[in-house]
């Protein structure tokens, strides 16, 4: 165990070669530090970067666009019942079944959507976090008890559950956002947890208790920074996730209600009038696909980035 | 082994009951009952159904009820088919749903497999990327969004396959529910199978197995793939349990009889009882099935031993 | 000698990154004979496991290999995939230097013999079975007839390169390759893997190319030698001539590179800096919820006296506590028992008693790539324990500090504003010593600080260490399970085993006349009982 240092592995890096010699090779003295590295990496990937302009632009349509179209949300055109895209009374992706503009009820969904993605992530994160850098660090029967928790949540068929809780308590967007977020921590504690266990087990964290730094310090300095890489490739998994399940509740009629609506329930309406209005269907479809997409794109340009070992 | 599994079992337990008391509670909390909806009845025949369904009963007694009903496997009656009992309809749903479920496991894996291996074998590849680009929409676009694209597809446009209903069983209607519902699991399990190959293919024991001469077909066969199948069947629960929860809107979709359909109506028409036995239903089925999984796990690696704690 | 079995010649591998093409083996010639065991020795990056991963034609693809591999004639470089599989595992065998890894976890270690026989021997079942007993039975597995059956993960790592040598030898190769075969493996363990290749070479009558960083072994195992640095080849003849007379600055270099120099005692009347009584250290192994835990004693009741400007040695193989012990001494783990720190009984200090302490006694370990924090440069690792200890000093004195600190390491003071990551593993040990001498400590522990070196940069830390002790008056405990290493610093030595003291005294005493059996196996395996001198 002791002496195990690797010298086939050594061997087979030839980029490393010649790094022990006597003189360096001469660097900037400004150092790279890892997270400089790990963005200078994912620059280099271009889907990741095509999707996170995707997601930026995407955000900023959902945002800005309603208040720049002619319509509103719920505004009837009485002249355009289920019209396919046309510049006629400017619906460039068509009218719904009411007379409604199919764009502005794509973006007004967007940024329910997004905003749930938003909240319910940080609501996953924050629970997540505490939850598993506590177990983490405490160690011990604590950690037991609260991991033993974290089974039982995870053997329940959650997803029953929370669609029990919108028939029971009724449709509520903050309702979605909190049960979206509850389901969803239980990964982000186990990733923190492990990644604190492993952490608390490293030298240089017993180097600085041997320095006599205080424990909030080494939390601070060194636990949280060092676990940042994989959280950040987690939420980034994490948001389509529950982008996904949002709209699987509203596909079920269970999400956003009337007036307010969001992809799912677009989606959802767009199934029931398919066969006459395929552009009802597939317009949110579309906004949705390509959301999943950039953001699956993006986190495993980021996994990449950040863990340049799974490459 | 028989000792884990009665731990397991016994571990399971309290799950349940959370599952149950949870749900019942909030039954119970929901504003009005289950006869507001249908037109006025008068009081006397009100109270009647009330004490009928045990409903004027304190609401510790209903809770006892309803546990020692579940344990003889009784759900208590629908509140809208007011023929069946919630287990009649569970019943009659199950075989629908087992057949939908356990096909699209089994094409997940079939599938997911041999093009997670593919892509590992030809990595960096045009092959490779292809692969994985369609695994990134398998799971990027979700099986509500695909089901009714193949059902426009295959039966509006081209005609070529039903665009609802069971009929039996008979192959034509099973094929656009199973893909649609096995695509997802396809698409995690191929990404999860060409990291897992990869990371084996690159370990020591395949150097060792390549420097006894064994040929490149005999490393992979005999070598490589079981160990990398590990973290497939351990994703196997979730993928069960994302198979359980993605046929509720399949069924729906394509209109087919099975436990899911039931679940989505009784939730749309405030079917208390229905709704809360297809959840106690599904959740002793995810319990089962994670049980089951874990015990194949241990036939797969002997590193792992269920004897102890 | 006899005919040559294999010759390499010319042999070049390149491997072509996406950052460009780096040459890892530069035009290497060599050959063995038929019997003949050649060593071919080199530190880490000199490209001597490239070089046998080429003769097996097992690189990944992104090595170009150019140049001759003859054996027997015949050209490996050339031949076709399934000429090198029938020669792979039959005609020439190798093993690994990962015993803990290299055997496939999932299969009976019996299959994975008998898998060898059936393909290049074409056995049936039962043949392949009694042959693949007698084979465990010669390389030394107890009750081969249970032993076949069991599973890697329930063998020891000894028991595992037995494994791998009877699977190498299956098919009776006439050229093993042995890439640091011993490495991973505790000494004593070591040497009997080493006697039982010598032992089973004669038996089976064949070559031996052995890979190894280790010179002591060399010249114990091998007929003629190799040195390998930064992919060419230095020197090569007999290691008798190598040895005796070595003609290139390199090899010079390596072999001075085994420690030399001793430290002289510290006289009875120093004052006593760190006294410990009695120390027990327990760990929880398995938690349960319910119920009692399962405890493990790592270190059983030891007790220890180090003066003023001593340096302690404590050796021991692994699982023997002295780095548990290490740690308890310090504080940073929970013990049972005395602890006295000059006047001031520290046996029951918590976290915040002992922070005053802390700038006293510090901490050096033996990983370079896991002891310092990957996110922080290097100045701010330094100056960590400055905020604690001195949080009077400004950012300027602060920073004043941690350049010298640098410069006491013969470290650019310009590196403090780079990252770990950055440097090797050599200047990242001298960071690490850097970051415990800025709080001018009194004690310090030193636990495996050169294990994870090479030789070469092992000797510049040795004596980097040495300097500061002079110069400052340090105290060292010095934790290693290397002999040669502890020898050439300690001025006294405790033998650890299993959590107890097997024997202490001073360095001199125990290195020349161990009285305790097991100091007296330690010592014969680390090869330190032929003198260097000879």
């Amino acid at each position: 165990m002791t002496s195990s240092h690797n010298a086939t592995c050594e061997d087979r890096r030839p980029d490393h070669v010649g790094g022990e010699g006597p003189n360096p090779p001469q660097a900037p003295v400004k150092g790279e530090s890892l997270g400089r590295e790990a963005w200078r990496r994912l620059r280099h990937n271009h889907a990741a970067m095509a999707s996170l302009i995707v997601l930026a632009l995407m955000t900023l349509i959902c945002v800005v666009g309603p208040w720049l179209l002619p319509w509103g949300l719920a505004e009837v055109d009485w002249n355009a019942f289920g019209v396919a895209p046309t510049l006629e009374g400017f619906h460039l992706l068509g009218t719904d079944a009411n007379g409604r503009d199919l764009l502005t009820r794509t973006l007004y969904g967007g940024r329910i959507s997004l905003s749930v993605a938003l909240v319910a992530t940080l609501v996953s994160l924050v629970i997540g976090v505490l939850y598993g850098a506590i177990a983490g660090y405490m160690g011990g029967r604590v950690d037991n008890l609260m991991m033993r928790f974290v089974d039982i949540m995870y053997s329940l068929p959650f997803m029953f559950l929370v669609i029990l809780l919108m028939v029971v308590l009724g449709r509520n967007i903050l309702l979605i956002y909190a049960a979206i977020g509850a389901v969803e921590w239980l990964d982000m504690a186990r990733i923190v947890r492990g990644q604190t266990l492993s952490l608390k087990r490293r030298e240089f964290i017993e180097a600085s208790h041997a320095l006599g730094v205080k424990d909030r310090t080494i939390v601070v300095r060194h636990l949280i920074p060092n676990s940042i890489g994989p959280v950040i490739i987690y939420v980034t998994l994490t948001v389509p996730k529950v982008i996904l399940l949002e709209s699987f509740l509203s596909f079920l009629g269970l999400g956003v209600q009337e007036p307010l609506t969001s992809w799912g329930v677009l989606i959802s309406e767009g199934t029931s009038n398919m066969q006459g209005a395929p552009w009802m269907l597939i317009v949110p479809a579309s906004f949705l696909a390509v959301t999943l997409f950039c953001l699956n794109f993006l986190g495993d340009g980021l996994r990449d980035a950040l863990d340049p070992r799974t490459r | 082994m028989l000792n884990y599994i009665a731990k397991r079992l016994a571990m399971a337990v309290p799950t349940l009951l959370i599952v149950i008391t949870v749900s019942f509670f909030l039954m119970r909390v929901a504003p009005g009952g289950p006869f507001d909806g249908e037109r006025q009845l008068p009081p006397e025949i009100e109270a009647n159904l009330m004490a009928a369904y045990h409903l004027d009963e304190p609401l510790w007694m209903q809770y006892l009820r309803y546990m020692g009903n579940l344990v003889q496997g009784d759900f208590g009656p629908s509140f809208k088919y007011k023929d069946f009992s919630v287990t009649e309809l569970i019943m009659q749903g199950f075989p629908v749903s087992l057949e939908l479920g356990a096909l699209a496991i089994a094409l997940a894996l079939l599938l997911g497999i041999p093009m997670g291996v593919m892509a590992a074998l030809r990595r960096n590849s045009a092959l490779d990327y292809s692969l994985m680009g369609v695994a990134l929409g398998g799971i990027a676009v979700p099986n509500f969004v695909i089901a009714p694209l193949m059902a426009l597809f295959f039966g509006v446009i081209l005609g070529w396959l039903p665009v609802g209903g069971w009929n039996g069983g008979a192959l034509p209607n099973l094929v656009l529910p199973v893909i649609a519902l096995a695509i997802q699991q396809i698409a995690y399990i191929a990404r999860m199978m060409r990291a897992s190959m990869i990371e084996v293919l690159g370990s020591h024991f395949i150097r060792t197995a390549r420097a006894k001469g064994l040929s490149e077909r005999e490393v992979i066969l005999r070598h490589a793939l079981r160990p990398a199948m590990l973290p497939v069947l351990s994703y196997l629960g979730p993928a069960i349990a994302g198979i359980i929860t993605g046929s509720v809107v399949i069924e729906q979709i394509f209109g087919l009889p099975g436990i899911g359909r039931y679940f989505v109506q009784g939730a749309l028409n405030r079917d208390y009882t229905l709704v809360m036995g297809t959840v106690v239903f599904y959740g002793v089925l995810i319990v089962l099935m994670n049980l089951i999984v874990d015990l194949l796990y241990s036939l797969f690696d002997p590193q792992i031993r269920y004897d102890d704690d | 000698m006899s005919n040559t079995l294999l010759e390499v010649d010319n042999l070049q591998v390149d491997f072509e990154l996406p950052t460009g093409t780096v040459s890892a083996v530069k035009g290497v010639s060599f050959t063995i004979a038929e019997n003949e065991t050649l060593a071919l020795v080199g530190e880490s990056g000199s490209g001597k496991s490239v070089t046998s991963t080429a003769l097996m034609r097992l690189l990944p693809e992104m090595a170009k290999v150019s140049g001759a591999i003859r054996f027997d004639g015949e050209n490996l470089v050339e031949v076709s995939h399934s000429r090198i599989r029938k020669l792979r595992g039959n005609d020439i065998s190798m093993i690994f230097q990962e015993p803990m890894t290299s055997l496939n976890p999932l299969h009976r270690i019996g299959r994975q013999i008998t898998e060898v026989l059936k393909k290049h021997r074409h056995m049936d079942s039962g043949a392949a079975r009694s042959r693949a007993l007698e084979l465990l039975a010669q390389v030394g597995i107890p009750e081969p007839e249970k032993r076949i059956a069991s599973y890697p993960h329930e063998l020891s790592g000894g028991q595992r390169q037995r494994v791998m040598i009877a699977m190498a030898l299956a098919c009776e190769p006439r050229l093993l390759i042995a890439d640091e075969p011993t490495t991973a493996l505790d000494v004593t363990v070591q040497a009997q893997i080493l006697d039982l290749l010598a032992d089973l070479q004669k038996r089976y009558g064949m070559a031996i190319l052995f890979i190894t960083h280790d010179l002591g072994l060399v010249r114990q195992f091998a007929e003629r030698v190799c040195v390998m640095r930064q992919g060419e080849l230095v020197e090569s003849g007999t290691t008798a001539e190598v040895f005796a007379n070595p003609r290139h600055d390199y090899t010079r270099m390596l072999l001075d590179a085994e420690p030399s120099g001793r430290k002289a005692a510290v006289a009875d009347s120093a004052p006593l800096l760190l006294q410990a009584g009695d120390v027990h250290v327990r760990f929880t192994t398995k938690r349960r919820l319910f119920g009692k835990d399962e405890k493990f004693e790592a270190v059983r009741g030891i007790s220890l006296d180090v003066r003023r400007g001593q340096t302690v040695g404590i050796v021991g193989e692994s699982g023997s506590g002295k780095s548990t012990l290490g740690r308890a001494l310090l504080r940073l783990l929970k013990s049972e028992g005395q602890l006295r720190f000059e006047d001031t009984d520290i046996s029951g200090f918590d976290k915040s008693q002992m922070r005053p302490l802390r700038s006293r006694m510090q901490v050096v370990f033996q990983d370079p790539f896991g002891s310092l924090s990957p996110r922080l440069t290097v100045g701010e690792i330094i100056s960590e324990g400055l905020r604690v200890h001195f949080p009077e000093l400004n950012r300027r004195e602060r920073e004043q500090r941690v350049i010298e600190s640098l410069q006491e390491v013969a470290l650019d003071p310009l590196m403090r504003k780079r990252y770990p990551h950055e440097f090797s593993g050599g200047q990242r040990q001298r960071i690490a010593i850097a970051r415990a001498l800025v709080l001018k400590p009194d004690f310090l522990l030193l636990d495996e600080p050169t294990s994870a070196l090479d030789r070469s940069v092992q000797m510049t830390v040795i004596k980097l260490l040495r300097d500061l002790q002079q110069k400052y008056d340090l105290t060292y405990l010095f934790i290693s399970h290397d002999l040669a290493v502890v020898r050439a610093l300690a001025d006294t030595v405790l033998v650890m085993k299993e959590g107890q003291i097997v024997e202490q005294g001073s360095a001199e005493e125990i290195f020349a006349h161990p009285r305790k059996t097991y100091t007296k196996t330690l010592l014969e395996a680390a090869f330190l009982n032929d003198d260097r001198a000879a």
